[in-house]
């Protein structure tokens, strides 16, 4: 059974995002990048199932310019067989990257489609919704437990009211949550031995993909800056306060 | 922002400073590129981050305890090595043979400061083991490579250096651990030790499934007395457990642990007083004495020992340099958040006005500046260090090997001295940066500066480095070493004369290397050994300076190259600073030495 799990290379979780100047965006100049952690996730989740032979094949797949190739390379150290770049230098939105994945997901006949639940750099958490809506096939969203077996997959999902456990034919979308698992280190040699695998180049083009452009983005701007707080005295003044403020 | 290690700034440093992708032009690096240099960065931050720096505080607060019999030490300890290990970090620079990735050192090293910088004292293990690892496969035979390397590569066994006695610390030749031959065995010719060694870091703890201890003792001539000096000394392989023929542990050896000292700083770090031969509680093949084997010819177990000492020269300032380094992010970090007082404004203090973060007084900014200069300074040294091992491992010009050697021949005292010194002196102001709070354990910046505190003592204390530079390695086939040091410090001063706004950098630095070599010739033309060397700590800080100068140098040069940011300003003010306030104290030093200063040669112990 063959799995196709998406990375994407993001502002590392580390660095203090800081907005442009002229609001168009945030700074991604310079700045550390790496893979999106709720992908490393998923990864590590589709090795884990490799490992158990649930899993025959993970192909990693990627959007984006000429420096995703390192996020593929991570990719395929942590245990991706090959990987698939989909080139693009600009910026994409989560239904054209969506359809860009449920078309090699189509190509490459693959079972199971592992994403992180979001990306942290736009925490859209779109993209894997949507490719289960455009393939019409099941989608089981916040994994934090997966079982692979005969055909189908029994995933339990993080949901507000505590767990929910659904079992959903394949092929499916699972998309990974954070107590799933803990990824692994990248092991040296492993490192090495990514180097001398396929990684596949194509594009929209290639796929028969129009990149779309649905949304707009006016402005990007910090979140306000916290005012301080004030120190009431007596409980009757919090209530008294609190009421004022239309919070009781 | 990473408090162990500005990775921008390694990257300055090993990417657009020293170019260390060139290096793939040795077939031994083929294969590598770019991105395979940041995976093994981007792994050993993340390890470093997650695992090592988290008990760093609490290694120091439980320190290992020894109840007589067995060592106890914080239970974070274990699953740090065990994922430093796992990753193949160990055998990093090996062949794949050894499981390793044949890293160049330049980058091992770069690597290998990330947990340096998060916790000094766990990663003592490695590093010793690894030292230890690279000795025996340089002088072992190929049995005692796979009974003891591979398994040290591999993360299973740790490894020791055990030279210091109680009685025979800087000077080896007084060491008295005899070692009586009993007979050829598939490990080498087999010997029988007795005798005690102390200060022997790593020398017991239950983190490995053995201990390789790697042992200077002396072999008994046939009349039964042991050789005086350095020439009667032979290396031998002494693991804590005897290693049967098919790889399995065997029987306990006659090593065992008389007591664990108790130190300053490094304190996660068992430090051994260890007893072989004692006969009492274990008896290997039912006899008195730890069985071990020799390494290499009898009576040159220095010569191969020194292996393992210049590299842990290098390693041990790169230790030092990383406490400063993570000392100088902990008080940058401070300074930035911390709010206190206020600046004089136009009209003087406004006693209304909010308090501003202490970054924004200038005595916190030149404190914070001096250790940037120290720390970055230091690194860049010890990784220029690290690439010339590259070059004089790989390069097929027999004349450029020569010339990497006799660099690093007169580098290394520097390499370790000068992080010792100066980035311990980072570490004092990032406290004091810190105020009152920087003097208390809630703080991590006192711990680094008690951690950094052992550096100048050991591999060779801060004189024992004085010595070797003045007395052997300057004047070394003839000032060689002096003179091919000379050549490049030269090839950057002409640079930089081309850059205007380095230029009158270029010359006091040219000027600075001609005073060194005239003061050289000077203390050698006394006709008196004891005045020639009487004040080679101070030469030892000039000389220091002198090539951190060059160093800065170096990296201005290499930053005014790149389009300027707040980061390549930063530099060059780095290097402003280092010519305007640190080569200066050079100039009084060299005079006194000049003047051939008796003062401290002169002073007779009743007199104290």
């Amino acid at each position: 059974m063959k799995a196709l799990v998406s990375v994407k290379r993001v502002v590392d979780y580390n660095v203090r995002v800081q907005v442009k100047s002229d609001g168009s965006g945030v700074i991604t100049e310079g700045v550390k990048h790496s893979m999106n952690p709720f992908d490393e996730i998923a990864m590590e989740e589709a090795v884990r199932l490799k490992e158990k032979g649930k899993l025959t094949e993970i192909v990693a797949i990627t959007i984006g310019g000429a420096k995703n190739e390192e996020t593929l390379r991570s990719a395929l150290a942590f245990g991706a067989d090959r990987a698939i770049h989909i080139k693009e230098e600009g910026d994409v939105q989560p239904l054209t990257a969506a359809r860009a994945f449920a078309a090699a997901l189509k190509k490459e006949g693959a079972q199971v489609f592992f994403a992180g639940k979001q990306a942290i750099d736009d925490d859209a958490n779109q993209t894997g919704q949507m490719v289960a809506a455009l393939l019409d096939i099941a989608q089981a969203t916040f994994a934090s437990k997966v079982e692979l077996d005969g055909g189908k997959a029994v995933v339990t999902r993080e949901v507000d009211a505590g767990l929910e456990t659904l079992e959903v034919d394949l092929p499916a979308v699972i998309t990974t949550d954070l107590r799933l698992n803990e990824p692994r280190y990248l092991k040296l040699p492993d490192i090495m031995k990514a180097k001398k695998k396929p990684i596949e180049t194509v594009t929209f083009a290639d796929l028969g993909v129009e990149k779309g452009a649905a949304l707009t983005i006016s402005k990007t701007s910090a979140p306000p800056k916290r005012s301080k707080g004030i120190m009431v005295k007596t409980v009757d003044e919090l209530v008294s306060a609190l009421k004022s403020k239309g919070l009781v | 922002m990473s408090l162990i290690l500005s990775r921008r700034d390694l990257d300055f440093l090993l990417y657009q400073w020293l170019d260390v992708e060139a290096l793939t032009r040795f077939p031994r690096y083929a294969e590598h590129s770019r991105d395979t240099f940041d995976a093994v960065l981007d792994t050993s931050e993340k390890i470093a981050t997650e695992r090592f720096a988290p008990h760093n505080k609490l290694n120091d607060q439980h320190e290992p305890h020894f109840d007589g019999e067995r060592v106890t030490m914080h239970d974070q300890v274990k699953p740090a090595l065990d994922a430093y290990c796992d990753a193949g970090l160990m055998a990093a620079a090996q062949d794949a043979e050894f499981g390793g990735m044949q890293l160049p050192t330049v980058v091992e090293k770069a690597s290998f400061a990330y947990f340096l910088g998060a916790n000094v004292g766990t990663s003592a293990y490695p590093f010793l083991t690894i030292g230890n690892a690279n000795t025996l496969l340089k002088h072992g035979t190929p049995a005692q490579i796979d009974a003891f390397v591979r398994p040290q590569f591999a993360g299973r066994y740790f490894g020791t250096m055990c030279l210091s006695e109680p009685q025979a610390g800087s000077s080896l030749s007084d060491i008295v651990t005899r070692a009586e031959y009993e007979g050829d065995s598939a490990l080498g010719p087999q010997y029988r030790l007795t005798g005690n060694k102390m200060w022997i870091s790593g020398g017991e703890h239950e983190l490995s499934e053995n201990i390789v201890h790697l042992v200077l003792a002396k072999v008994p001539d046939d009349n039964g007395r042991l050789i005086p000096g350095v020439k009667g000394i032979s290396l031998f392989i002494v693991p804590k457990y005897l290693v049967n023929a098919d790889g399995t542990r065997g029987e306990r050896n006659d090593v065992v642990l008389a007591g664990l000292n108790h130190k300053m700083g490094y304190r996660g770090t068992t430090n051994c007083l260890l007893n072989f031969g004692e006969g009492t509680r274990h008896r290997p093949g039912g006899k008195a004495g730890a069985i071990g084997y020799r390494v290499g010819e009898l009576h040159r177990g220095l010569a191969c020992m020194f292996h393992m000492m210049n590299e842990a020269r290098i390693g041990v300032g790169l230790g030092a340099t990383m406490l400063g380094y993570t000392g100088y992010l902990h008080a940058l970090d401070y300074a930035r958040t911390r709010k206190q007082g206020r600046v004089i404004s136009g009209s003087g203090k406004e006693a209304s006005a909010p308090q501003q973060p202490i970054i924004e007084h200038a005595d916190v900014r030149r404190m914070l500046l001096a250790q940037k200069a120290y720390v970055e300074g230091a690194l860049a040294l010890n990784l220029y260090c690290s690439q010339l091992v590259d070059v004089q491992h790989n390069s097929d010009d027999a004349a450029e090997r020569e010339r990497m050697t006799l660099l690093l021949e007169i580098l290394t005292p520097i390499a370790k001295s000068w992080p010792s010194q100066w980035c311990l002196e980072a570490n004092s102001l990032a406290i004091q940066v810190h105020g009152g709070y920087g003097y208390t354990r809630d703080y991590n910046v006192e711990q680094f500066y008690r951690d950094n505190r052992l550096n100048p003592i050991h591999e060779g204390t801060h004189g024992v480095q004085g010595l070797d530079l003045l007395g052997r390695k300057v004047v070394m086939q003839d000032g060689a070493a002096l003179k091919a040091l000379g050549a490049v410090v030269a090839r950057s001063v002409a640079r930089a004369a081309a850059v205007p706004t380095l230029a009158d950098y270029a010359k006091t630095l040219g000027e600075s290397m001609q005073n060194l070599a005239v003061v050289t010739q000077r203390l050698w033309a006394a006709g008196d050994i004891h005045k020639t060397l009487a004040n080679s700590s101070v030469y030892l800080e000039a000389f220091g300076h002198t090539v951190l100068a060059w160093i800065w140098l170096e990296q201005a040069l290499a930053a005014q190259r790149l389009p300027a940011d707040d980061f390549t300003a930063g530099k060059l003010q780095a290097c402003r600073y280092f010519f305007e306030w640190e080569l200066p104290k050079v100039g009084p030093q060299l005079d006194l030495l000049a003047a051939m200063d008796t003062t401290a040669l002169d002073m007779r112990d009743a007199w104290f």
